[in-house]
């Protein structure tokens, strides 16, 4: 029967084991996107300079995460970081490790972008007002281009919060992983509980998304008018 | 890395790779059919079928292919629905690709510049010869770039596939590494196959927007 299916929330800790679940994801999420946007605002910066070999390197490595799925990066960082650099980090700082480097490589591009559709008259201006290199990206340019990015950006953390999906594929305990459990450790009882267990993650994932993406929405909106 | 090892994984891969060829191609072209359809209905604002399509969109777009992946595998059959992992694969792929189809060609429809429209109607064109002869051409054009952004995302969503234990290239490696230990060996080809794939895929769809970018009308 459906509807008792649903009382596999109620057995044990099963509610506060999910929410435990989904605070990894969440932190997870959190803390790439902290270093990624970091890391990604100085490459973006560094791409609109003139010279050619250092955005070169910086193309190649934005090409390399764009070709790359990111369920791939999570195992590159899983398998070869121990075995070939003996580096023994938990699962989880891996998984921020490669989300991080995808982020900066995503938002390396938008600020890029940004930065270029920057009117010219502002960087001529700001040149005129006797602002050296440094100034002219922290007064006159990093502040403008950050109103123009932000719907991207936006979009890129609900990116990456649906991608913390793919964590228990590297063997963390996240919420997907935790519902796993929940639905094997219950199987003879609730039967019907994976429909439950998958249903609620679902709309975890959604109540947490959709408010992002619709202001990222009416960010556009907004701009396009 | 052992040369040997690769060379020996090589047939087993180029089976995996056409199977992800295979399956993302399906993908788009589902995902292109959905989003026309879906964002058709949106924009002539076609009474109830309009919510549910935006309903839909808004449900697939924030939610991950993995859940949507696990619900069809695993929780419908619970419901008396039971398909292979490829049918779910196709089905999961095209229900998150339409979503992103439909919204790339509706901003690329609510792109189109009001003077353009104004014009039309100026010209005495009824509802269906203004989004025949004016929105839609203009429309898709400005919409390519969301659609080249789309079919990148949708080939490397097939690597989710794996976790349905469909044989694609992802999931292959990942059975070559459980049962041989090789992890730097199977990666690399991995990341090489993904480059194969991407790289023209990347070339052609970069070249196509440059072309379609001229047939924007008007500013």
């Amino acid at each position: 029967m459906a509807h008792s299916a649903i009382n596999v929330f109620l057995e044990g800790n099963n509610i506060s084991r999910i929410i435990g679940g989904l605070w990894t994801s969440v932190w997870i999420a959190a803390v790439s996107l902290v270093l990624g946007l970091a890391l990604g605002t100085i490459l973006g910066v560094l791409r609109t300079l003139p010279n050619k070999v250092i955005r070169f390197v910086l193309r190649l490595y934005l090409e390399f995460f764009r070709i790359v799925p990111t369920i791939v990066l999570l195992y590159l960082a899983y398998y070869i970081l121990p075995r070939t650099f003996h580096v023994n980090w938990p699962a989880s700082w891996m998984a921020v490790l490669a989300f991080t480097l995808w982020v900066a490589a995503e938002f390396s591009d938008i600020v890029r972008g940004a930065i270029e559709s920057v009117p010219k008259s502002q960087r001529e201006s700001g040149l005129a007002l006797g602002l050296n290199k440094m100034q002219l990206f922290r007064y006159v340019l990093l502040p403008q281009a950050a109103k123009l990015e932000l719907p991207a950006t936006i979009n890129l953390a609900t990116r990456v919060i649906k991608t913390t999906s793919l964590l228990m594929m590297i063997s963390i305990m996240d919420v997907v992983a935790v519902g796993q459990q929940i639905i094997e450790a219950n199987n003879q009882q609730y039967p019907n509980a994976v429909f439950w267990v998958y249903g609620l993650i679902f709309i975890l994932y959604f109540i947490i998304d959709y408010p992002l993406s619709a202001w990222s929405k009416r960010l556009t909106a907004k701009h396009s008018r | 890395m052992n040369w040997q090892i690769i060379d020996q994984s090589l047939p087993i891969f180029a089976k995996a790779f056409q199977l992800t060829c295979w399956l993302s191609l399906v993908g788009i072209i589902g995902s292109i059919i959905v989003g026309i359809i879906s964002s058709l209905i949106q924009y002539f604002k076609v009474p109830i079928l309009s919510q549910i399509f935006t309903a839909y969109v808004e449900l697939a777009r924030n939610t991950p292919l993995l859940i949507q992946l696990f619900f069809l595998y695993y929780a419908f059959p619970v419901l008396g629905l039971k398909m292979s992992a490829e049918t779910c694969g196709i089905i999961g792929l095209i229900f998150l690709g339409g979503a992103y189809m439909a919204e790339g060609f509706t901003g690329g429809f609510n792109g189109v510049n009001t003077s353009q429209i104004n014009s039309g109607k100026a010209l005495g064109m009824n509802d269906l010869q203004l989004a025949h002869y004016v929105v839609f051409p203009q429309g898709f054009a400005l919409s390519m770039p969301a659609l080249a952004a789309n079919i990148i995302f949708l080939i490397k969503e097939t690597s989710i596939f794996s976790v349905i234990a469909i044989p694609e290239l992802t999931n292959t490696a990942l059975d070559l590494i459980g049962m041989y230990y090789r992890s730097n060996e199977y990666l690399f080809v991995l990341v090489v196959a993904y480059a194969i794939i991407m790289i023209p895929v990347i070339l052609i769809l970069s070249y196509l927007e440059k072309r379609v970018r001229y047939g924007s009308f008007g500013n």
